[in-house]
């Protein structure tokens, strides 16, 4: 006879911490829930998750690979370790990685301040960036009525892509080429002015972790961003579908 | 479902969009046929300019900028038309061993092209590829189709001369 | 129905042997190229001149392996004394067909005694250069789909699977992993929708394997996903080729369409309850769509960007359904091991890889071409017996394996029996079977530029070390190979590739270091004599000094 399967709850070590999970938990929400900090950049609570970033990599004992923790889920007996001299070195050179790719000049940005990207250098402790700059040449697009859409300081998280396409339900924006061409665009790549699918409501530019969305007419270090809604809208609105 | 989206007008009469639209429908307007579909655009086309990439999401229902993001990331889509002739250059490894590079290089000073540009007058597009699948015959070029293998500078210039020649007799 | 099969096969052998004489044409890509088609013609043509079309007959086949001496052409009298003609042109055509009740040309005569054909073992190739691809007669009169019947009739789908998971074979797409066990994970997966997927976007810039089975034997690939359909529970499977091979998409639709109308594929196979369907899906030019998880979006319509594995495509594939994914050549592998056993096939090969391996010889070598081998077979044995030796007589100083995810083997390990784990050891992989000769004029630090200057460019664009992180590696290898690196750059490329390795998302980035750290291993010294000297006091030195700290 089988053995009736019921969700079972996993119990796992992260960090030296027992910790008792349900199999649909990833290891990010567990560290969270526990009060252990693990960096993020492409993780956005209530969106669906692309481990891009790879910020967020924990070792697991008795593997050599290293695995997002944003999409891992919690396996019985698992020995998580999130913070080791080698994760902390690979996430100081991916913080290296995407200042060199953009031009990121915080002194003139609105995010100064506020912005994802450099609070998270300084809690890793970058100092200085140990490769070369790309400087790529990429214009502003400022055709929005309200925002504005500067590809210099884009990190490429896709944030604006998931919240405009699984909140909003809008789809204005999407990724376009390949390697480091990629670029944000909106519809046929054309001004975000004149994107006929953009419904204007401004949750990309809450979402976007640093000053690449931004609303017009804010100053330096003026631009600050909320997207505390999104839980509770994800929330609200898989209720209704039910 | 499917009825709506067949009503969804192609940007103009040409016969061609047939083709585009019966590729859709054998995969039921879905947007899992979009690659399928701008193959066919790009087959019947030449290249997929704005209008087809409008008709296309409209049809299958999908945003414009996925479409947009799907045909820029494919190399074998183009937002461009071509040149009237096409010469590529296969830069996979056993024809970079055998001296592609240099082959390449001497056409583009030539021609006063990069790789992947079309010259002004539209008269020749210069591209690479990754392997024609023909490294025995290493380094390869196709012309206009044709693939000529074994190939050096000097012939390659030659068969691309043979070529202005040939629209030089048409327009006289 | 399993009779139907056997009346094919008796027509067709019956109606060759109507002919005394079989005139074979390669009419694959390689010789293709060389205008093979035009001799085709012209050797019909001399046929009809000389009136002996009664007992000779010109086909059009695959690729019969030696493809730097296209266009091939061989002369079938009574088997298996077969003449093999190489350089062929339109001209010789009239000589050829003279010849066919006297001696045989001996000008454009290509010797079968060499060890280009004697120490091959064709398995995936064995129909290869022997019928033409666009008859299914001709694929059933070499016992096609016989194993496919026997599968559906004679033997449980946990058999089938038995027979695989006994013959050993593994993956041939480049990871190696265990086609039995594979095939067991997707059977025992929940669902009833399962689909199969044929990997046929060879994207190794330097490999033509996968192209050339399909263009020279497709039905043998359907015959395998038809089996794996079984085994599995899946009654849809798709061929996603790669954009660039047109002669290889319409080979198959051909095929498709004959095996169909031969009940062969489509509902209720052989008059059994079996049903599978196959669609073709292109490729439109993405290297990392070979990656499972890209070719999964990109049936799907989609960007071809992998996603984080787990789940993997045998849990979770395409559109959310339990996927087997399997190479051309694995899938090949497959009719030969049902017919023969599973144990047949373990004979062969090392203990831990069993089978044969098609390699695809290009560079510096004498005989390119395809060839395949008993797994074992010592990589001096391919190149100098097999292969014929560095053309332009000179040193071969390594060898190419594996395409951007591979390595380079320098000369001094050509004793090594090629089996995955001995790849490995030395830094490189198997892949898909790309084996690319050079000689002493190959500089390692541009071959290693080279493939990073691909892996860049064919990078998805989605997780931040493979995008950001090749870019700065390719600027260094340039840097190296215009001599103004610096051990300053060294230092960076060593940390970036350990980085990008460990800390990509998906294959491509997590072996786009490989070519650098396997010629960083055996070639040191290229990289340091393409830094920058520089003048001290004392005179020139090099940088050499702080490396070796
Ligand atoms: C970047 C990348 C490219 C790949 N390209 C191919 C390919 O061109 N052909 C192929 O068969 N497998 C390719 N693979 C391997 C496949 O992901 C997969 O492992 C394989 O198709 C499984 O089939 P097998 O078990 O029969 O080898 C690639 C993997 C990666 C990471
Ligand atoms: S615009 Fe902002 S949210 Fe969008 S991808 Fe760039 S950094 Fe991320
Ligand atoms: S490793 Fe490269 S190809 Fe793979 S997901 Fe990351 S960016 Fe894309
Ligand atoms: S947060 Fe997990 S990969 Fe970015
Ligand atoms: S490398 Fe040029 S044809 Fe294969």
């Amino acid at each position: 006879m089988k053995r009736p399967f019921k969700t079972r709850i996993k119990t796992l070590k992260i960090d030296g911490i027992d910790v008792g999970a349900r199999e649909d938990e990833t290891i990010l929400e567990l560290a969270q829930e526990n009060g252990i900090f693990i960096p993020t950049l492409c993780h956005l609570e209530g969106v669906h998750d692309v481990g891009s970033c790879r910020l967020c990599l924990v070792e697991v004992k008795g593997s050599n690979k290293l695995f997002p923790s944003c999409m891992t889920y919690a396996e019985e007996g698992m020995e998580v370790i999130t913070n080791s001299e080698r994760l902390q070195t690979y996430r100081r050179q991916v913080l290296d990685l995407l200042f060199s790719e953009r031009n990121h000049v915080c002194a003139v940005c609105v995010s100064n301040g506020n912005c994802e990207l450099q609070w998270m250098a300084g809690k890793l402790g970058i100092t200085h960036v140990g490769v070369p700059y790309l400087y790529p040449q990429l214009a502003v697009d400022a055709s929005h009525p309200y925002y504005a859409h500067d590809p210099n300081r884009c990190i490429l998280c896709t944030r604006c892509v998931r919240v405009c396409d699984e909140i909003e339900g809008a789809h204005t924006w999407d990724v376009m080429g390949r390697g480091v061409d990629c670029q944000i665009i909106s519809d046929l790549n054309e001004p975000w002015g004149l994107a006929e699918s953009c419904t204007r409501c401004g949750k990309c530019v809450q979402v976007c972790p640093t000053g690449a969305l931004f609303t017009k007419g804010k100053a330096v270090a003026e631009m600050k961003k909320r997207h505390e809604f999104l839980p509770y809208l994800r929330s609200m609105r898989e209720g209704r579908n039910e | 479902m499917i009825s709506r989206n067949e009503k969804i007008e192609p940007p103009s009469d040409d016969k061609r969009w047939r083709i585009v639209q019966a590729t859709m429908q054998r995969n039921g307007f879905t947007r899992d046929g979009l690659i399928e579909t701008l193959h066919t655009v790009q087959q019947s086309f030449g290249f997929l300019d704005d209008d087809s990439l409008r008709y296309v999401a409209a049809s299958l229902n999908a945003p414009l900028s996925q479409v947009y993001g799907v045909s820029t990331f494919y190399h074998l889509f183009s937002l461009k038309p071509a040149g009237r002739n096409t010469c590529v250059v296969c830069m996979g490894t056993a024809c970079y061993i055998k001296g592609a590079p240099s082959l390449l290089e001497q056409i583009e000073n030539e021609y006063g092209l990069s790789r992947g540009e079309t010259t002004e007058d539209g008269h020749l597009s210069l591209m690479t590829a990754r392997c024609l699948g023909s490294c025995g015959l290493a380094p390869v070029a196709v012309i206009n189709g044709h693939i000529a293998g074994k190939l050096n500078a000097e012939e390659a210039l030659q068969r691309l001369q043979a070529l202005q020649e040939v629209e030089n007799v048409q327009q006289a | 129905m399993f009779n139907k099969l056997e009346e094919i096969a008796l027509e067709e052998r019956g109606k060759a042997e109507q002919y005394t004489h079989t005139i074979n044409v390669c009419t694959a890509a390689g010789c293709a190229s060389s205008q093979s088609d035009a001799v085709k013609e012209a050797l019909e043509n001399e046929v009809r001149n000389h009136g002996v079309e009664k007992w000779c007959r010109v086909r059009g086949t695959g690729c019969m392996g030696l493809c730097a001496a296209g266009p091939l052409v061989a002369v079938e009298p009574e088997k298996p004394d077969e003449v093999l003609y190489q350089y062929v042109k339109v001209e010789d055509a009239g000589d050829i067909v003279a010849s066919l009740e006297d001696k045989p040309v001996e000008r454009l005569r290509c010797s079968t005694d060499i060890p280009f054909f004697t120490r091959q073992k064709k398995i995936a190739l064995e129909n290869s250069g022997y019928i033409d691809p666009e008859s299914i007669e001709e694929y059933i009169a070499r016992d096609g789909y016989s194993a496919l019947m026997k599968a559906i009739t004679e033997m449980a789908p946990s058999d089938v699977i038995d027979e695989i998971v006994a013959s050993g074979l593994r993956g041939r797409g480049g990871g190696g992993y265990p086609t039995g066990l594979k095939w067991t994970t997707v059977a025992k997966s929940d669902g009833d929708t399962k689909y199969i997927i044929c990997n046929a976007d060879e994207g190794d810039p330097g490999a033509f394997m996968d192209r050339s089975v399909l263009e020279s034997d497709p039905h043998r690939v359907l015959e395998g996903m038809a089996i794996a359909g079984y085994a599995v529970g899946a009654s849809q499977g798709y061929v996603y080729v790669r954009g660039e091979y047109p002669l290889a998409v319409a080979r198959l639709k051909t095929a498709i369409r004959q095996a169909r109308r031969a009940n062969m594929l489509g509902s209720g196979i052989g008059g059994t309850l079996f049903n599978f369907h196959i669609d073709i899906r292109l490729g439109a030019g993405a290297f990392v769509c070979g990656e499972e998880t890209a070719l999964i979006a990109s049936i799907e319509g989609k960007r071809g960007q992998p996603r984080p594995r787990p789940p993997y495509p045998a849990e979770f594939g395409l559109w959310g359904k339990p996927t087997l994914i399997n190479n051309v050549e694995t899938l090949s592998s497959i009719a030969p091991i049902i017919r023969n056993g599973g144990d047949w096939y373990a004979q062969i090969g090392t203990a831990t890889s069993k089978g044969t391996k098609v390699f695809a010889l290009a560079g510096s070598i004498n005989n390119t071409g395809l060839i395949e081998v008993p797994m074992g077979t010592t990589i001096n044995d391919i190149i100098y017996e097999i292969g014929g030796g560095v053309s332009g007589g000179g040193q071969c100083k390594a060898i190419q394996t594996g395409g951007p995810s591979g390595g380079c083997i320098p000369a001094d390990y050509f004793d090594t029996p090629v089996d995955y784990e001995s790849l490995a050891k030395l830094g490189s992989i198997m892949g898909s079977g790309g084996m690319i000769v050079m000689d002493e004029s190959s500089s390692m630090v541009d071959v290693a530029r080279f493939f990073m200057e691909f892996c860049m460019t064919e990078s998805c664009g989605r997780c931040v070390p493979c995008r950001v992180g090749t870019v700065h590696m390719y600027n260094i290898l340039d840097k190296f190979s215009h001599h103004e690196a610096t051990p300053r750059d060294l230092v960076l490329l060593e940390k970036l590739c350990d980085m990008v390795r460990n800390t990509s998302l998906c294959g491509l980035g997590q072996t786009a270091p490989n070519p650098v750290l396997s010629t960083l291993r055996y070639f040191r010294n290229e990289y340091v004599e393409h830094m920058v000297t520089e003048t001290n006091g004392s005179g020139p030195v090099t940088k050499q000094m702080e490396v070796a700290q």
